[in-house]
């Protein structure tokens, strides 16, 4: 049965139509509203690549059911900037040589982000453990915790300036 | 298929009333892999995690026992107050999934799904945690030995919702501890909580993901304590051995995809005999 329902992502109201009610979130980001840069892969919460904010909570957007979520402030990627414009994350990413083939990037990107948000200064174990949810087969995370840490010294030396 | 958020309670147990096939989904934790795997299809859906009475937690006035909310996220329990009052419950928390998994994963999702390696649920049964239920017919309480019945069964009825757990706040050493492939994102291939009581002199261990259901070491445990000098809190060397033996011969493994039988009870052994020597330090 083909339903409707209607969700904010970032910061617009969009209307779900023709969908079924027991698709997730990632399918309904991806599939439903067009916005490819959530990515999906293992569909079990378990590769962190759907990484979204839900009411500014890192979650899994595969293990989200999107017809429960009317109401809510869901970021994805696509949200996290104005297009073409870059976050501090996003930069330090690219110049510390943490993006590789890229598909595990908007999830780190996205963890990140949720990452400084909570911890100003993290430690390494703090950046590991906060990334711990989010799998990257090609840079063996050395070059991510070093782009984290990066942008928390950064930000710290602008005193609290988000660049 | 109709999906249903309510915001209070009694709005929840009326749903479940009104349809008692329904799906109580929590985090969406583990319902939604089997939904993404095609392996459940939902029909009737009621999204607990907007029932903001149920993501409370409260200490008694006495101070002796905890109330968690069965909506309460493993991300709240890790750290704070509640990990001071029940660390045990910290450290299992800390070890569910990744981030992600855990600011949306509860509690009562845990005890909801009950599989043998949910990872609060060996703590729950060392604590003899007291699981809250309600419906419209009004609320009852079970004992967490009597709640689990089996590989992801338990003894809530149909229209019932978990609304949350109590746990004794012990005076005395308390863990978690968990062997799996990595240390993030890992389901338990074995588990154990040890959980002492210095008021009584007693000492409870649990086991996880070594059974149907989280398995209490009552023999072990009735031995230990008076191999125990509770002054000097040490222990023999010994009796830390014996003690893991014991631990292992309670377990009930299997062999499966996860692991072996044998595997499983060695790891039985060696993580009970550990937390034995870290509840009492001196030999």
């Amino acid at each position: 049965m083909a339903e409707f329902y209607s969700l904010r992502v970032n910061g617009v109201d969009r209307e779900v139509v023709d969908a079924q009610l027991g698709e997730s979130l990632l399918f309904v980001l991806r599939e439903r509203l067009g916005l490819l840069g959530t990515k999906g892969a293992c569909e079990q919460g378990e590769c962190g690549s759907c990484s979204v904010l839900v009411d500014g909570e890192l979650v899994c957007a595969c293990l989200v059911l999107a017809a429960a979520q009317s109401g809510r402030d869901i970021v994805s990627i696509e949200g996290i900037a104005p297009a073409g414009v870059s976050t501090d994350v996003q930069q330090a990413f690219v110049d510390a040589g943490a993006v590789q083939c890229g598909f595990c990037t908007p999830g780190l990107v996205m963890a990140a982000h949720s990452l400084l948000e909570r911890i100003v200064d993290p430690t390494d174990t703090e950046i590991r453990e906060e990334l711990s949810g989010n799998i990257c087969r090609c840079t063996g995370y050395g070059r991510l915790v070093e782009a984290v840490a990066n942008v928390a010294k950064t930000r710290i030396a602008l005193g609290g300036n988000r660049g | 298929m109709t999906v249903s958020v309510p915001t209070s309670v009694a709005e929840a147990v009326s749903l479940l009333a009104a349809a008692p096939d329904s799906l109580v989904l929590a985090g969406g934790t583990d319902l939604m892999v089997e939904v993404n795997a095609g392996h459940r299809s939902l029909d009737r859906v009621i999204a607990v995690d907007r029932i903001e009475e149920l993501r409370d937690w409260s200490i008694s006035a006495d101070r002796r026992s905890l109330t968690i909310g069965s909506g309460v996220p493993y991300s709240l329990v890790m750290d704070g107050p509640i990990a001071e009052l029940v660390p045990a419950l910290a450290q299992a928390s800390r070890t569910v999934g990744s981030p992600q998994i855990r600011h949306v994963g509860t509690i009562g999702g845990n005890l909801g799904t009950c599989s043998p390696a949910g990872d609060t649920l060996p703590v729950l049964a060392a604590l003899d945690a007291q699981i809250h239920l309600r419906s419209v017919s009004g609320g009852r309480t079970v004992s967490f030995s009597h709640f689990m019945t089996g590989v992801k069964r338990n003894s809530r009825q149909p229209d019932e919702l978990i609304t949350g757990v109590t746990l004794p706040v012990l005076p005395g050493w308390q863990g978690y501890s968990k062997v799996g492939v990595r240390n993030a994102m890992v389901i338990a291939t074995a588990s154990s909580c040890l959980a002492v009581d210095e008021s009584t002199r007693s000492v409870r261990v649990a086991l996880g993901s070594v059974g149907p259901v989280i398995i209490r070491c009552t023999d072990a445990e009735d031995w230990v304590v008076g191999q125990i000098d509770w002054e000097r809190r040490a222990v023999d060397d010994g009796v830390v051995a014996e003690f893991g033996q014991r631990c292992g011969v309670a377990a009930r493994p299997i062999d499966d995809h996860r692991s072996t039988a044998a595997y499983r009870r060695r790891a039985i052994e060696v993580l009970s005999a550990r937390q034995l020597r870290r509840a009492f330090p001196n030999g």
